[in-house]
């Protein structure tokens, strides 16, 4: 084993000696402005470490178009007047080519006024809707968007004939987006909404909100909390207290092994639907998205000493769809990648398949989301 | 000719206004100073309570809060011109002073800093949870500023309006400090007790103050609503009115000049110290400490002290 990384080192060694006059040119610069630090680092330090893992990587390959990749990272640390000032600074000093980045849909907002101002390529790494909606020229993104989740579960719950639902949300970012966007969707499945609770970004006990979803007249089929963070902990605890007796539903954004720890047995047949990356151990062998999902996997968590979380997928997904991009445009030109981006058809991330278009700058469909089952506390792919 | 320190502190404000643009080579290092005005302005409004009445704002950041929010929110539910907008904010958030400051600059003590805390944290509390209203954690766009037809865009423009707009309020700022009120400030800041002997109104004169102080903040809030064209909610965080706070205790409490080498010294570190990467944090937090250590009165004032000795001599 040891040997063949020797020989690989050597051969790629060889190939950079090789490669050295076209290398000497000028780098491409990529850039990217990241919550790092503060209440989002849980999304922004995946992300930010897959850029640098990935780009590494690619320069020991060769580079692109025979040149290296240059990454200029900048931390917000989650404050969109932060990002704003960073994203200028990519623009007018750093004269980066495209943009990979903005970790939340607030400080994505923020910048995306300066990348079209500048017609640079920015592929957002947040999950709001209206990063994409309406369609902006040179704005792309990578991650599922909320209602996507919401229609998963709708589907699953539809399979399963149950149709009288209560909803219980945060009044967070995430939660309150998510809820208006399940109220939205609710009818197109017959899904009938009997119970709306929200419920507080500290609140410590939600037994008063599920309790009135159990009293609501006519009694509720199944429950799905729309939140992240340790709000879904709470109510799942509860749920199992109350002794609920139906089906609880949670979003993606509980996809990461401390939402099981927290919650503890209660967790027990919670469903959610998530990106392929979480279960890529028990996808088929035949599943697109196996090969790219399990050398996620292996190689982030060999070399960064801790699990993979889908956040870091995203920032994979968008690196790649970028650099493809470049490649395909043979050029560093803001509108020909742009347009390169656009024609992305078929490619294969941790989020799914993407096919974009001039009226989908995120090209993903409901077969991105996995329907998934905590059993025996991990996670269960159920289809 | 012997210069006041007022006028030496406006002409050297001055100076520094008109020669930046010259120096800085990109739109990024112009929207950088430009950044520098906003937060500035803010500060030397907050020195004025803090410098001279002696009363601390843990809630400053509301205040900008509802400036920043005004022109966001105004012509959007209301259909208000964005100039409109921001008197309006600049008005809401005056009156809001008024409200608070009222029973609570009667007693003496900390007391105007535990409610200003919760002043600030109750504006950040509603700008991220009335989500029809404010557009909730994710904030909101602005529309853009047109002053007579004009298209207010670009950096340079910017740079020039906010630094005008700075220098105006320095210059009121100064006068305030040598008027009756600004002694008054002083006197009460050393002895309440012998301010109220001499005939001053102590609640009242702070509650002026403390209203000067928050039009200031709203003020700032709004050019920097107009000038980023999006608002979060994270402008009225509680960390920001600990920044405000952190840039007057720096620069130097009492002097305006120490409030805008305060805001410039919070406001260009973290983008100077980029370099640094996972250390930024830690360098930043060192050279308080170092600060705060070695130049106590703050940088200003200190360096003041240290230089009229040789100017005399």
């Amino acid at each position: 084993m040891q040997r063949r990384q020797l020989i690989g080192g050597l051969a790629g060694a060889a190939l950079l000696a090789l490669a050295t006059p076209s290398l000497a040119q000028a780098p491409i610069r990529i850039g990217s402005v990241l919550s790092i630090t503060g209440p989002a680092s849980f999304l922004g330090d995946p992300e930010a470490r897959t850029l640098r893992l990935y780009i590494d990587r690619i320069n020991q390959a060769g580079g692109v178009l025979g040149r290296r990749l240059e990454l200029v990272l900048y931390d917000d640390g989650g404050d969109a007047n932060r990002a704003r000032t960073f994203a200028t600074r990519l623009v007018e000093d750093d004269r980066v080519i495209a943009v990979v980045g903005g970790t939340t849909t607030g400080t994505s907002m923020a910048m995306i006024p300066v990348f079209e101002e500048a017609k640079i390529p920015f592929i957002s790494l947040a999950g709001g809707i209206e990063i994409i909606e309406p369609v902006k020229p040179f704005t792309f993104k990578t991650p599922h968007t909320d209602k996507m989740a919401c229609e998963k579960i709708f589907e699953d719950l539809k399979r399963r004939g149950l149709t009288r639902v209560g909803l219980i949300s945060g009044t967070g970012g995430f939660g309150a987006s998510m809820r208006n966007q399940c109220l939205r969707v609710a009818g197109n499945f017959g899904i009938q909404i009997v119970a709306d609770e929200r419920y507080g970004p500290g609140d410590t006990d939600m037994t008063p909100q599920l309790t009135r979803i159990r009293n609501v007249a006519g009694g509720v089929q199944a429950v799905i909390n729309a939140d992240f963070g340790q709000g879904p902990a709470i109510v799942t605890r509860n749920f199992a207290q109350l002794n609920m007796g139906v089906p609880l539903y949670q979003s993606h954004g509980v996809a990461s092994r401390s939402f099981i720890e927290l919650a503890g047995a209660a967790a027990e047949g919670v469903r959610l639907p998530a990106a392929a990356l979480l279960v890529a151990e028990q996808l088929p062998d035949n599943d697109p998205q196996k090969r790219v999902v399990m050398e996620y996997k292996q190689l982030f968590e060999s070399t960064q000493n801790q699990p993979v979380s889908t956040f870091g997928g995203h920032a994979y997904d968008g690196l790649m769809i970028l650099v493809e991009a470049i490649k395909r445009a043979n050029s560093t030109d803001g509108t020909k990648i742009r347009d390169a981006i656009r024609a992305t058809r078929g490619f294969i991330g941790t989020g799914g398949v993407v096919n974009m278009s001039a009226t989908d700058h995120m090209g993903l469909d409901l077969s991105a989301f996995r329907m998934i089952e905590i059993r025996g506390g991990t996670w269960k792919l159920i289809d | 000719m012997r210069v006041s320190p007022r006028s030496a502190t406006l002409l050297l404000f001055l100076a520094v206004f008109a020669a930046l643009p010259f120096l800085l080579a990109s739109s990024f290092h112009l929207r950088v100073a430009t950044l520098v005005w906003i937060q500035a302005l803010a500060a030397v409004g907050l020195n004025l309570l803090m410098g001279l009445a002696g009363q601390v704002s843990l809630g400053h950041a509301g205040f900008f809060g509802i400036g920043a929010y005004a022109v966001a929110l105004g012509p959007r539910h209301l259909g208000l011109d964005p100039l409109l907008s921001a008197l309006a904010g600049l008005i809401l958030s005056g009156l809001l002073a008024l409200l608070v400051g009222r029973p609570i600059l009667r007693l003496r003590g900390h007391y105007l800093a535990v409610a200003t805390l919760g002043l600030g944290i109750l504006v950040w509390l509603v700008l991220n949870s009335e989500v029809a209203l404010t557009g909730g954690p994710d904030g909101t766009q602005v529309p853009r500023l047109v002053l007579f037809g004009w298209r207010v865009a670009g950096a340079e423009t910017w740079y020039w309006i906010t630094g005008a707009v700075l220098l105006v309020g320095v210059w009121l700022a100064l006068n305030l400090e040598d008027s009756p009120l600004g002694r008054a400030l002083r006197a009460l800041h050393d002895s309440e007790v012998a301010a109220r002997v001499i005939g001053i109104d102590v609640a009242r004169t702070k509650l002026v103050v403390f209203v000067i102080a928050a039009i200031y903040a709203a003020l700032a809030g709004s050019l920097l609503g107009l000038f980023n064209r999006f608002v979060t909610p994270q402008v009225a965080d509680f960390l920001h009115s600990i920044e405000l706070v952190t840039m007057v205790v720096i620069g130097g409490m009492g002097s305006t000049l120490g409030a805008i080498v305060g805001a410039a010294i919070l406001t260009v570190l973290p983008q100077a110290l980029t370099v640094f990467h996972d250390y930024e944090h830690a360098v930043l937090g060192f050279m308080i400490i170092l600060f705060m250590i070695f130049l106590r009165q703050g940088i200003v004032p200190g360096l003041a002290a240290l230089l009229p000795r040789r100017a005399v001599a």
